[in-house]
């Protein structure tokens, strides 16, 4: 096991490089340029000269290695500065954004308190949710608990979560009037009250979330449960007498797990990337947020950056899911 | 002495079909989707729409349902009951081909990833790279090479369609290769499966008489929550710009459109949104039936 | 007696005093959502009208324009004219007069060493200054004293309230932005998201492209405002949710752009909690005709040039029935309500420039029809109109937009009627309107026999507007596709126009010749179809007061005279 996690972290380098170099080319080669955001009142050549001016004219292999660089050099060098106190990085130039023109890495900084508040909630919720409900419904299949958790689930991810947004925020937020329909970026949670601020405007993305989350989850939770409640050594362990919660809860829980643990593993970098429309209209400008902007914008350093922070998270956690799997499961051998 | 005589034993495919009808979700969901199939394909043979002169249609705007519009009319006097049966076509059409799309090379990668351990380290490195690959600027790119060159040889109706369906099954099947990978490391380790190494059967017969038929069952959850997203991400690409001509709608496309007019009218949300349920709903029932008939254990309850 | 008249004078004056002379900072905070949120806080360096309108509470002109399009003296004294001296007779220079007393938030003083180096700045060959056009014709600039600003230029210069006027061309802070010309401009995030200015409002914290917190500025030159004391812009959503936050939920006083459906319009309007305010100004939705051929047939780099004529649109019978078969009534009632007006004129505004144009504004079937069998476009057995074995069809793009996309749905349905097939095309707007010269979706690359888009002019003058017409301004391989005149429309008397109007500078006459070319390009060739004028519409609550719609500036130009109602 240990020698197999120590090949794949080093396998995970040049993966990484590779996928940086591909997105970067994706990105470069996709049709679209920053300047579509400069309105059309502004001549041609000024928008030349902003261009110019943006480094987007340099050659493709020059702006590769120079993002290069400056990601795992300056940037590092910075984030010391910034927690030391030191001066290290100087006066090298970092990433800069093209839509703001400012550095891409305190933009990341910024919008992740939001994401992590919102989103991570919303995944934790879902999964509390999910499991529970995945439980009881192959515990007790086909009874009205299954079919009613089987139509939630349904509904959870049959339906866009721009539906879902919508209609949440049309009911709860103008005919109830319970919850604010704009996220307040500048709250800080000081006292109670504000505390209880917080709670009132992620109430509704979390729901929204949360229930899709929480839709696929139980889906394949129960599946593994029905899977393992059919196996013999269930049999087995009740017709030694044991009790049903034991049954349940010690012996086929846990094998059932061991899947469902990796998947919810893998989903983990989805709240980095994944709630995009959800962000958009809650106005809870995250991360993802950052990405479809940034795409839209064709802002190709903000969008390799993200994408490559992206592509470490799914390398890590993909990572971490296997080598969970192979440790809960005594049947998988890597070596 | 009374004599018994012997039923005939039941074929396979008999089998699974009678414990399939066991199922009444299974029995509901096949109904439901056999329903959907029917309203887009016969139904335009059904229903003839008029072909309305723009100032006409204009006068008929907004309108509820009514004889003449059974599900009313939209915001520019079209009929909503026709164009909730062309969008259905393409929608149940690119639901069903880039899933099984995406389907097949999952589960081919993840049977290869997971059976031959050579293989693996490098087909979840590819499956870790299309993963963190952005899907709006990869549709991007995807559109600009080929949409005029499939186009030309199809039209641009049907050269979106292909491109769309492509692009989806190409980023979706990753999670699917997950999970079958997962299934056959599992599986490479049973008894029968070690049996069948021992006695010299070469990988191919194995995977194809052992492995596969086992992996069905995570396959099917798979394949059911692939439709209910293939059919959303069409939906988000129309509202990109990335989809289908604009006079070819999709249910995606009709939710997305109706969202800015849910408040006054809400049937225009209701309707698309209720058939994408509704499909997903019975694929999803079907997928529970299917696995649990063909679970050999399950059989002869 | 004195004494008594006195008192009850001041007790009059004391009752008034609430209304007349509010404090600063008396009425709280105020709440604004631009749902496209400001990525900068430097105007020189945007990336679009939104981080302009939320600089322009910080960050001020010599002069603006007023709601009427008149300019007005900001931190001048007086707006400088031929009359009064301020501008030379032979109208190479204009002399401008700082108010005395002027002080930047940070309590230094505004002096013309800041106007000089603004200038500096946005003409700095490595800046990539967004607003170097407000500079065009600017020669040098000399400061005599503290207090005065000499603007030459190069030329005689007709409008010279280009440079230092509006919100697209404020003063920076010299001493703030000491470091940052050239390529350094990008390296200096504090300043460009916490420039020092001499508006009503100072930052407090940026983040960007999310939310701007501001509070008063205890430096104002006026004592008694900004009436709020703080306020935050806030970005991100949709137009729709704009619309609703600040119409149904009553979250936001302001809301920029709320361009809704005509009948969700309606219905919010009827809440009671919020207004919709519009004005129009010079963006119209057009039409725009190729006179050259796209077809893929022809080889990369000669397909849309000036080589291959319109094998269809060069006709301007086909062009002229095109145009009437088109209701604009009609697409303005389903687009745009009351925020939009159907219209003929490239240019609509100023009233000066509008040519009385109004032929195209009634829908004509017949005569639409007519024309195309006079031009020998016979229909054919499926209703589509043939000539010499070719198909009348024309390909339509626009952008991804619903009310564009709906417009396309029915001028296509109208299109049909008089026997023209059409085929439509809609592109994600960062590639239509990218200009990258390896797509070939771009607005300028023209693939197609018909595109739709918007465009306007910055300011009261057209004369730049017009002249992006002219044969030599032609995007094509040459120069990257980075041309101006997307129709491919080369008309020597067009451009000789052009040229006079360059050298005219009686207003009158300008006027006449911007009539002339408007009418050139749209009822005399039907090159240029325009559809829709269309406003702004923005949402203001109830509550807020003093607030004017401003199309000629920003929308914030009067924030220093909002206040809360009672």
């Amino acid at each position: 096991m240990l020698t197999y996690t120590l090949r794949r972290l080093l396998l995970a380098i040049p993966t990484l490089l590779l996928i940086s170099l591909v997105i970067f080319l994706l990105v470069d080669l996709a049709p679209g340029s920053p300047a579509s955001e400069i309105p059309l009142t502004v001549p041609p050549e000024v928008r030349a000269k902003i261009l110019e001016a943006l480094g987007v004219n340099e050659p493709l292999h020059i702006r590769y290695l120079l993002w290069l660089k400056q990601f795992f050099y300056v940037e590092p060098l910075n984030g010391i500065d910034w927690l030391f106190g030191t001066d290290l990085a100087g006066d090298m130039q970092r990433i800069i954004s093209y839509q703001t023109r400012s550095p891409v890495f305190p933009l990341i900084g910024q919008r992740l308190p939001q994401t992590l508040t919102v989103i991570g909630t919303a995944y934790l919720v879902g999964v509390m949710i999910a499991l529970p409900i995945g439980i009881y419904s192959a515990y007790k299949q086909y009874s009205l608990f299954d079919q009613f958790g089987t139509m939630f689930a349904m509904i959870g991810f049959s339906v866009p979560t721009f539906f879902t947004g919508t209609v949440f925020i049309i009911v709860f937020g103008v005919w109830l009037g319970w919850f604010p329909t704009k996220y307040d970026t500048t709250l800080k949670v000081t006292d109670w009250a504000s505390l209880i601020k917080q709670l009132r405007q992620m109430a509704m993305p979390v729901m929204v979330l949360g229930l899709a989350n929480a839709a696929a989850i139980s889906r394949y939770m129960r599946s593994s449960m029905l899977e393992n409640m059919k196996q013999d050594y269930v049999r087995t362990a009740r017709a030694k007498g044991m009790s049903e919660r034991t049954v349940v809860l010690k012996h086929v829980l846990r094998n059932s797990m061991i899947p469902v643990v990796t998947i919810i593993a893998l989903g983990i970098p989805s709240i980095f990337g994944g709630a995009i429309i959800t962000e958009n209209l809650f106005g809870v400008n995250g991360i993802g947020a950052a990405l479809i902007g940034a795409i839209h914008g064709n802002d190709l350093p903000m969008v390799q950056t993200l994408a490559f922070i992206f592509a470490i998270l799914i390398v890590t956690f993909n990572l971490i899911a296997d080598v969970l799997y192979g440790l809960l499961d005594p049947r998988i051998r890597y070596d | 002495m009374t004599e018994t005589t012997l039923e005939r034993p039941e074929s396979q495919i008999a089998a699974i079909w009678h414990q399939f009808r066991q199922h009444k979700g299974a029995v509901f969901g096949l109904c439901v989707l056999a329903f959907l199939v029917a309203f887009v394909l016969i139904g335009p043979l059904l229903w003839q729409t008029e072909v309305l002169k723009v100032s006409e249609a204009l006068k008929v705007k907004n309108q509820g349902p009514s004889l003449r519009f059974p599900l009313g009319t939209d915001q520019l006097g079209r009929d909503m009951l026709d164009r909730m049966m062309s969008a259905g076509r393409v929608s149940l059409a690119v639901g069903f081909i880039a899933m099984m799309i995406a389907i097949f090379f999952g589960t081919f990668i993840g049977i290869l990833a997971g059976y031959f351990k050579r293989l693996d380290g490098a087909l979840m490195r590819l499956t870790d790279m299309f993963l963190a690959l952005p899907l709006i600027p990869l549709l991007l790119v995807m559109v600009m090479l080929f949409r005029d060159r499939i186009a030309k040889l199809v039209g641009p109706e049907m050269g979106a369609f292909i491109l769309i369906v492509f692009a989806i099954g190409l980023t979706s099947w990753m999670h699917a290769a997950r999970i079958v990978r997962g299934e056959v490391l599992a599986l490479k380790e049973r008894e029968y499966v070690l049996a069948a190494r021992s006695i010299g059967a070469p990988p191919r017969r194995i995977i194809l008489r052992h492995i596969l038929p086992n992996v069905v069952s995570p396959v099917m959850v798979a394949a059911t929550l692939g439709i209910a997203e293939a059919i959303i991400t069409e939906s988000v690409l129309s509202f990109l710009g990335l989809g289908f001509p604009p006079d070819f709608p999709t249910w995606g496309r009709l939710l997305f459109d109706g969202l800015q007019y849910m408040q006054l009218y809400p049937e225009r949300v209701i309707w698309p949104g209720l058939a994408i349920s509704l499909t997903v709903l019975s694929v999803n029932y079907i997928g529970d039936g299917l696995r649990d008939a063909l679970d050999p254990k399950a059989r002869g309850r | 007696m004195k004494l008594k008249t006195a008192l009850l004078g001041a007790a009059c004056a004391f009752a008034f005093a609430p209304a007349a002379f509010a404090e600063r900072g008396a009425d709280g905070h105020v709440n604004v959502l631009y749902w496209q949120a400001p990525s900068t806080l430097n105007p020189y360096l945007s990336s679009g009208t939104k981080d302009v309108e939320s600089a322009s509470l910080v960050l001020e002109g010599l002069a603006g324009f007023n709601e009427k399009g008149e300019v007005v003296a900001r931190l001048a004294e007086s707006v400088p004219t031929v009359e009064n001296g301020g501008v030379a007779a032979d109208l190479t220079s204009i002399t401008w007069k700082l108010k005395p007393g002027l002080l930047w938030s940070d309590g230094s003083p505004v002096t013309s060493a800041d106007a000089k180096f603004t200038w500096e700045y946005c003409t700095h060959p490595e800046g990539g200054c967004a607003q170097a056009a407000r500079y065009e014709g600017v020669s040098s600039i000399d400061t005599p004293d503290a207090e005065t600003i000499v603007i030459h230029f190069s030329a005689p210069k007709p409008n010279p309230y280009m440079a230092f006027v509006g919100g697209t061309s404020p003063i920076l802070q010299a001493a703030q932005f000491a470091n940052c010309l050239g390529a350094a401009a990008s390296t200096c995030t504090e300043q460009n998201f916490g420039p020092i200015g001499t508006g009503p409002f100072r930052v407090t914290e940026f983040k960007t492209n999310d939310t701007v917190s501001l509070e008063a500025n205890p430096n104002y030159r006026d004592p008694a405002k900004p009436a709020f004391a703080t306020m935050t812009v806030k970005g991100g959503g949709d137009a729709e949710a704009a619309a609703r936050a600040v119409m149904e939920t009553g979250e936001f006083d302001y809301a920029w752009n709320t361009q809704i459906n005509p009948e969700l319009q309606a219905a919010m309007a009827g809440g009671g909690k919020g207004t919709f305010l519009n004005g129009f100004g010079t963006l119209v939705e057009r039409i725009e005709m190729n006179m050259t051929d796209p077809s893929s047939d022809l080889a990369e780099g000669e397909r849309s040039t000036t080589a291959h004529p319109h094998p269809i649109l060069s006709d301007i019978k086909v062009r002229t029935a095109l145009s009437m078969a088109i209701d604009r009534q009609v697409l303005v009632d389903i687009g745009y309500g009351a925020a939009g007006r159907p219209t003929c004129n490239l240019v609509p505004a100023p009233d000066m420039f509008a040519s009385d144009n109004t032929g195209c504004l009634t829908q004509d079937i017949e005569g639409a029809k007519k024309l195309l069998d006079e031009a020998g476009w016979v229909p054919g057995a499926d209703g589509i109109r043939e000539k010499d074995g070719r198909k009348l069809s024309v390909l339509y793009q626009t952008s991804t937009n619903p009310v564009r996309q709906d417009f396309q749905a029915l001028i296509k349905g109208w299109w049909e009627e008089i026997g023209v097939a059409t085929e439509l095309k809609n592109i994600d707007a960062s590639v239509f309107f990218g200009g990258d010269a390896g797509s070939p979706d771009t607005f300028q690359k023209f693939y197609s026999d018909v595109e739709m888009y918007a465009n306007n002019f910055d300011g009261t003058d057209p004369e730049p507007y017009l002249a992006q017409y002219m044969c030599d301004k032609i995007p094509g391989p040459a120069n990257q596709w980075q041309g101006e005149n997307i129709n491919r429309f080369c008309d020597p008397a067009y451009d000789a126009l052009v040229k006079e109007m360059s050298a005219t500078a009686e207003m009158g006459k300008r006027a006449e010749l911007a009539k002339k070319m408007n009418d050139m390009l749209t009822k005399d060739s039907m090159v240029v179809v325009p559809l829709v004028d269309r406003g702004r519409l923005s949402a203001a609550s109830t509550t807020l007061g003093g607030v004017v719609l401003n199309t000629w500036d920003t929308e914030m130009w009067n924030a220093q005279d909002w206040f809360r109602v009672k």
